[in-house]
C-alpha cells in the first residue's frame, strides 16, 4: 500500500487497511469502542448495537461498518454515550441480572461496559421474564436469565468447535438461546468444557463450574480499571 | 468567619424490601458522619426510630417494592421529600428479593408456609395486620418518580459520601470509576 | 386430530424429499409441507429431516419457533386465522371472531378441546380491499360478515372438507379501479424477451437505465444499477429473486399482479437473468398467498413448455428457471437479506451489510432481489423503451406507482397513478370522505393529517411501496397506533436490541396510554425509546417501527393528551391488580388488601 489511509475517531487519526471495519481499526490502534457481541476471532455480528457510532453523520455499528478514508467517526460524544446507555438499559431489563448473586460479577462485560458508559440504573420497566437454569452439564452452568443473545457461543460452537451446539430460536422479544440435543439440555449435547464455546460468553450465562468467587471483591478484572483500559474478558483470560 | 446559620438539610431514610445493608453502609462513612451531622438533620429513619415523616429535602430509599406496605411508605416518602433517591441494588432494580419473581407467588408462599420442612401449623398467613405481597418485587422507579440512583449491593460508603456531599454542594453528581458497581 | 402414525409421517417426509430435494436449504419448504399435511410438524418428521438433510434439530426447532405458520403442537383440523390489520379491525374482525368462537363453543386464540378447530389472529393477509378476511388452513377467505361466519361455523361443526366449502367464499377480486401505464395493457407478449434476443443484454439494460426505474418495494434503489452491480460481481453463479412477500400492512397490489400479470413478472425476472447471466431464479411467495401457488406453478410450467424458461430459454443461450419458495408468516422476510436467509431454509433474520446481496446473496452468490412490480415494469420497459416509461412521473420518480387503497373509502382497491400525484387526488378518486388521516406506505410509513393532503407520492416527497390506508373522522387513531405497535412487536426478528426490546417497551407504553394510565412522563419515554430504535436498530424494520408513534405524537397529540392521567408520574403496572394473587391465596378482601390510587397526602 502506497499510502496509509486513515479516518478520525473522536478527532484522533486511526490508520486502517482496506476491508477493515471501524471496530477492527480502532482496536488495532488501541482505541476502545464499547461492544458486547463483537469478538475479534469471529465474524462481525452487529446485533447488540452497543458499538453504535456516528460516522459522517450516520449512526452505524462500528463492528460491521467498513472504515473509509477521511471518515469522521464520533464515539465518545454525549449523544452517543446516552444512546449506548439506553441500549444497555434495554438489555438489563430484558433479562434477570442480579449482579450481587452472579459469579460473573466483576468480570462481566455487560456490567463493565455499563460502568464505562456511566449507567447508574436500568431506567425502563423490567420484564422479569421467567427463564430456566440448566445445570445438567457436569462442567458448566447455563443460566438463561443472563443471556443477552450475543450469539458468541453459537458462532464459536459452529465456526470453531464444528459442533453447532447452540442456536437462537423464536423471534422478536420471544427470541431465546436453545441447545442442540435430544432433550434440549446441555448435559445431553456434544458440548465440552474444552470447547471454545465454553469460554466466549461475555456475561454469566455460560459459567464454568468451580470457578466462582475465586478472585476477591476489589481485585476482579473490572474492579479497579475500566474495560476501556483493560479490554475484553476473553483477551484477559488468554493473557 | 461566616456566622450565618445554614439551614440544615432534612433527610429521611427507610428500608422497603431490603436487608438494611445500605443503611449499614451509610453508617460506614465512619468519622465523616460527624461532618454529615453538621449538614443534615434526620427525620423519619430507622437510625433514629422516628416513625412519622415530615417535609424533607431528601429521602433515601433502600429496598424494592414487594408488598402493600412498601407501596404506602414509598408514596409517603415521595410526597414528603423534595428529592428521592433509590439507594442500592434492590431499590434500583429489585435486587435479591426480586429473584422470587422467577416463581409464582403461590409457589413461594406454599414453599414457605406449607411444604417447607419443619413447619407446624401450616397455612398461608391471612391476618389483616400483615401487608399482602405483590405478585412480583419491583424497583421503586416503577412505582414513583425517582430523582437519583445510587447502585451497589450495598453502595460503598465512599459512593454514598460522594453522592451526599456533591448533592449538598449543589454540584452535578459524578462518581469516580471505582465507586460505580452493581454488586 | 389423531396423532399421525410413524409410517404416515415417514411417507410424507419421503414424498416431500422426492418432490423438493435434499439440499439443507430446503428444510423450511419441507417443514411447510409437513405443517400442511399434519397441521403441525410431528417430532418423527423432525428426526427424519435431521437425518436426511444434515441440519441440526436445534435449527429446525428454531425455525418452527420463528415462523408464525409452523407449529410443534397440532392445530385444529380447521386452522382459522383472522387477518388483523387495522383495516380488518375497522370492519369488525374482532366482533366476527368472537361470534365464530361463540358458535363453535371455544375461546379465541385456542384449539377446541376435540381438536377440530383452532381460531386465532394473524398479521395483515393482504386482502384489505375485501376485508375482513381470514385464512383457513392457509387459504384466503374474504368479505366476512355475520352470514358467512354462521355458515363457516356450521361447515366446521359438520366437518365438511375444505374443497366442498362454497367456492364463493374463496373468491378474491382484483378490484382494479384505475389502471395506468402498466395496468391498462393486460396482454403478455413476451416482447421484452424478444427485445433481449434482438438487441442483446446491454441495450436492454440501457433502456432500463434510461427509464430511471427505481425499486417498487419501498427503498427505491435504481434497478439498472442493481442489475449492473450484480452482473459485474465476481462470482459466476448469479441469482434472481422476486420478492413477493408483500407483508406491509395495507399492501395487496403484488397479489393482483401475480393473479393477472404473472407472465409479465416472470418475463421481467427472465430478462434480469439474461442481463446479469443468472441460471437460478426464485419467487418468494408469502404464505398468505399460498392459494396462488397452483396458478403460478402452472404459468411457470407453460412458460417452460413455450421455451421461455429452462434449457436454452428464450433462445438467449442461457438456461434459467424459476422455483417458488413459500414463506410461513414473517413480515421481516420481505427485507431482502432476511428473505435470502429464509430461502436458505433459516430463520428470517436480516444480514449485516455490506456485503450487499448483489455481491453476496443466496448461498453467497450475487443476487438481485426486486419487487414484483419492479420486474413487471422492467418487462414493459424492455418492450416500449425507457422514454415511454419516463413520459410519466417526476424527474426523480419516473413512471407510475400502483397503490393499494383501503380503509374508509367507497372504492377500495388498486389505483395506478403517475408519480407526483397528490394524496388529495387519490382520496377523491377512491371516494373517501371526511378523511382525518392517511397512512402512506404501511405501518412503517408516514401518518398524514389533512394539512398534508397536497403532498405528492414520489421518492422525493412521500416514498411509498403502495399501501394507502384511509381513516375518516369517526376513527380513533389510537386504535391504529395500538394495531401497528402490536404488529411490530410480533414481527421484529429479534436480532438487535433496540428493535427487540424497544419495540416491546414502546408497545407497553402505548397500551398504558390507551388504558388511560399514562402520564406526560410516559410520552417523553415513548420518544426516547423511539429515538433509540430509529438511530440504533440494525435494519429498516426497527428504523421505521416507531414512525407511527412519533407521527401521531406530533400531528395528533390529542389522541394522547385526552387519555393522560393528571399525575405527572404513574406506576408502570397496576398496583392493585398486583395484589390479586395474594388476595386469592389468603382469601382476604379487606381495605388493607387493596391499594388505592395515589391521591397525594
Ligand atoms: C421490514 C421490511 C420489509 C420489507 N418487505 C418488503 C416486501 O414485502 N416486498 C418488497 O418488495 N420489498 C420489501 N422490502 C424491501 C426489500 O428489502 C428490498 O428493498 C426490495 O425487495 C428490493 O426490491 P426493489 O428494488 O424492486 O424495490 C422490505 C424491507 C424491510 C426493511
Ligand atoms: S451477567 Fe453480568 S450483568 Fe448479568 S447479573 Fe451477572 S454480573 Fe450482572
Ligand atoms: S449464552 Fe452467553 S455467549 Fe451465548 S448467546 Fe447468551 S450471552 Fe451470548
Ligand atoms: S431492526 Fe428489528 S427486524 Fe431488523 S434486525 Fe433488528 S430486531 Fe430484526
Amino acid at each position: 500500500m502506497a499510502e496509509h489511509s486513515t479516518f478520525r475517531l473522536d478527532g484522533r487519526p486511526i490508520p486502517f487497511a482496506p476491508g477493515q471495519t471501524i471496530m477492527d481499526a480502532a482496536l488495532a490502534a488501541g482505541a476502545y469502542i464499547p461492544h458486547l457481541c463483537h469478538h475479534p476471532e469471529f465474524a462481525p455480528h452487529g446485533s447488540c448495537r452497543v458499538c453504535v457510532v456516528c460516522a459522517d453523520g450516520r449512526e452505524v455499528s462500528a463492528c460491521t461498518a467498513p472504515a473509509a478514508k477521511d471518515m469522521e467517526v464520533e464515539s465518545q460524544s454525549e449523544s452517543i454515550r446516552a444512546l449506548r446507555v439506553s441500549i444497555l438499559q434495554m438489555l438489563f431489563v430484558e433479562g434477570n441480572h442480579v449482579c450481587p448473586a452472579c459469579e460473573k460479577s466483576g468480570a462481566c462485560q455487560l456490567q463493565a461496559v455499563a460502568y464505562d458508559c456511566g449507567m447508574l440504573e436500568p431506567h425502563f420497566t423490567h420484564f422479569f421474564p421467567r427463564r430456566a437454569v440448566d445445570a445438567s452439564h457436569p462442567d458448566v452452568i447455563l443460566d438463561y436469565n443472563r443471556c443477552i443473545l450475543c450469539e458468541l457461543c453459537v458462532r464459536a460452537s459452529r465456526d470453531q468447535d464444528g459442533k453447532r451446539v447452540f442456536a437462537i430460536s423464536g423471534r422478536g422479544i420471544g427470541s431465546r438461546l436453545i441447545v442442540d440435543s435430544p432433550t434440549g439440555r446441555l448435559g445431553d449435547s456434544r458440548f465440552a468444557i474444552t470447547d471454545k464455546a465454553a469460554h466466549v460468553c461475555p456475561v454469566g450465562a455460560i459459567l464454568p463450574r468451580r470457578g466462582g468467587y475465586r478472585v476477591p471483591i476489589g481485585e476482579r478484572l473490572y474492579d479497579r480499571a475500566p474495560i476501556s483500559r483493560v479490554g475484553d474478558v476473553a483477551a484477559n483470560e488468554e493473557a | 468567619m461566616d456566622t450565618r446559620v445554614r439551614p440544615k438539610l432534612r433527610v429521611a431514610t427507610t428500608s422497603l424490601a431490603g436487608c438494611f445493608g445500605c443503611h449499614m453502609s451509610l453508617l460506614d462513612i465512619d468519622e465523616r458522619l460527624i461532618d454529615l451531622v453538621e449538614l443534615v438533620e434526620l427525620d423519619r429513619t430507622p437510625l433514629t426510630d422516628i416513625k412519622t415523616i415530615g417535609d424533607c429535602d431528601l429521602g433515601l430509599i433502600e429496598g424494592g417494592v414487594g408488598n402493600a406496605e412498601n407501596v404506602e411508605v414509598l408514596r409517603t416518602f415521595r410526597h414528603h421529600c423534595k428529592v428521592l433517591v433509590a439507594v442500592g441494588a434492590c431499590a434500583v432494580n429489585g435486587g435479591i428479593p426480586a429473584m422470587r419473581n422467577s416463581f409464582a407467588l403461590s409457589d413461594c408462599l406454599e414453599e414457605a408456609y406449607i411444604d417447607g420442612v419443619g413447619l407446624y401449623n401450616q397455612g398461608i398467613p391471612n391476618d389483616p395486620e400483615l401487608p399482602l405481597l405483590l405478585s412480583q418485587v419491583h424497583p421503586i422507579h416503577e412505582v414513583v418518580k425517582v430523582d437519583y440512583f445510587l447502585p451497589g449491593c450495598p453502595p460503598s460508603a465512599d459512593a454514598i459520601w460522594t453522592f451526599l456531599t456533591e448533592l449538598l454542594a449543589g454540584k452535578p453528581i459524578g462518581f469516580p470509576y471505582t465507586q460505580i458497581h452493581y454488586d | 386430530m389423531l396423532n399421525p402414525s410413524p409410517s404416515r409421517i415417514a411417507a410424507a417426509v419421503e414424498r416431500s424429499l422426492a418432490r423438493l430435494g435434499r439440499d439443507p436449504s430446503l428444510v423450511l419448504q419441507h417443514l411447510i409441507a409437513l405443517q400442511q399435511t399434519f397441521s403441525f410438524v410431528p417430532p418423527a418428521g423432525i428426526d427424519r429431516l435431521v437425518a436426511a438433510l444434515g441440519v441440526t434439530r436445534a435449527q429446525i426447532l428454531a425455525a418452527i419457533d420463528f415462523y408464525a405458520f409452523l407449529h410443534l403442537a397440532p392445530r385444529g383440523d380447521y386452522d382459522i386465522l383472522f387477518s388483523d390489520n387495522i383495516t380488518d379491525r375497522m370492519l369488525g374482525n374482532g366482533r366476527l371472531m368472537t361470534q365464530l368462537c361463540q358458535l363453535l363453543g371455544m375461546s379465541p386464540g385456542s384449539t377446541r378441546a376435540d381438536g377440530l378447530v383452532s381460531v386465532g389472529l394473524t398479521s395483515c393477509t393482504g386482502m384489505c380491499d375485501q376485508a375482513p378476511a381470514m385464512l383457513v388452513n392457509g387459504l384466503a377467505l374474504t368479505r366476512l360478515d355475520d352470514a358467512r361466519i354462521r355458515r363457516i361455523a356450521a361447515l366446521v361443526d359438520t366437518r365438511v372438507p375444505l374443497p366442498h366449502w362454497p367456492q364463493a367464499f374463496f373468491a378474491v377480486s382484483n378490484n382494479v379501479h384505475r389502471p395506468g401505464l402498466l395496468l391498462s395493457d393486460l396482454e403478455p407478449r413476451d416482447a421484452g424477451l424478444a427485445a433481449l434476443r434482438q438487441q442483446g443484454p446491454d441495450a436492454v439494460l440501457a433502456e432500463i437505465e434510461r427509464a430511471g426505474l427505481r425499486g417498487r418495494g419501498g427503498a427505491g434503489f435504481t434497478t439498472a444499477l442493481k442489475w449492473r452491480f450484480c452482473r459485474e460481481a465476481a462470482h459466476p453463479e448469479k441469482v434472481v429473486v422476486c420478492n413477493a412477500d408483500e407483508g406491509e400492512p395495507g399492501t395487496f397490489k403484488d397479489r393482483v399482479l401475480l393473479t393477472s400479470y404473472a407472465d409479465l413478472v416472470f418475463e421481467g425476472m427472465t430478462l434480469c437473468a439474461g442481463i446479469i447471466g443468472a441460471r437460478e431464479g426464485f419467487l418468494y411467495l408469502r404464505g398468505e398467498y399460498r392459494y396462488l401457488l397452483e396458478h403460478l406453478e402452472a404459468v411457470l410450467q407453460r412458460r417452460r413448455e413455450q421455451g421461455l424458461l429452462g434449457q436454452g430459454m428464450a433462445d438467449t443461450g442461457t438456461d434459467f428457471d424459476i422455483r417458488i419458495h413459500l414463506g410461513a408468516g414473517a413480515y421481516i422476510c420481505g427485507e431482502e437479506s432476511a428473505l435470502i436467509e429464509s430461502l436458505e431454509g433459516k430463520r428470517g433474520v436480516t444480514r449485516k451489510r455490506p456485503p450487499f446481496p448483489v455481491t453476496e446473496g443466496y448461498l453467497e452468490r450475487p443476487t438481485v432481489v426486486n419487487n414484483v412490480e419492479t420486474f413487471l415494469a422492467a418487462a414493459r420497459i424492455a418492450e416500449h423503451g425507457g422514454y415511454w416509461f419516463r413520459s410519466e412521473g417526476t424527474d426523480r420518480s419516473a413512471g407510475s406507482k400502483i397503490l393499494s387503497v383501503s380503509g374508509d373509502c367507497e372504492r377500495p382497491g388498486i389505483y395506478e397513478y403517475p408519480f407526483g400525484t397528490s394524496i388529495a387526488r387519490v382520496l377523491g378518486d377512491c371516494g373517501a370522505q371526511r378523511t382525518q388521516a392517511v397512512q402512506v406506505s404501511g405501518a412503517a410509513g408516514a401518518t398524514l393529517g389533512v394539512d398534508e393532503f397536497q403532498r405528492v407520492l414520489a421518492f422525493e416527497d412521500l416514498p411509498t411501496a403502495g399501501s394507502f390506508m384511509v381513516f375518516d373522522d369517526s376513527r380513533d387513531l389510537m386504535e391504529m397506533v395500538r394495531n401497528f405497535a402490536d404488529f411490530f412487536v410480533h414481527e421484529s426478528c429479534g436480532f438487535c436490541t433496540p428493535c427487540r426490546v424497544g419495540g416491546k417497551l414502546l408497545r407497553d407504553l402505548v397500551e398504558k396510554v390507551a388504558a388511560r394510565k399514562a402520564s406526560r412522563h410516559d410520552l417523553d419515554e415513548m420518544r426516547r425509546i423511539a429515538d433509540v430504535m430509529r438511530r440504533a436498530s440494525h435494519c429498516g424494520l426497527g428504523h421505521t417501527a416507531p414512525n407511527h408513534v412519533l407521527n401521531t405524537l406530533d400531528k395528533f397529540p390529542q389522541i394522547y393528551a385526552s387519555r393522560l392521567a393528571s399525575a405527572d408520574h404513574t406506576p408502570a403496572f397496576d398496583l392493585d391488580a398486583a395484589l390479586a394473587e395474594a388476595r386469592a391465596l389468603t382469601g382476604r378482601d379487606d381495605v388493607g388488601a387493596h391499594i388505592a390510587a395515589d391521591v397525594g397526602c
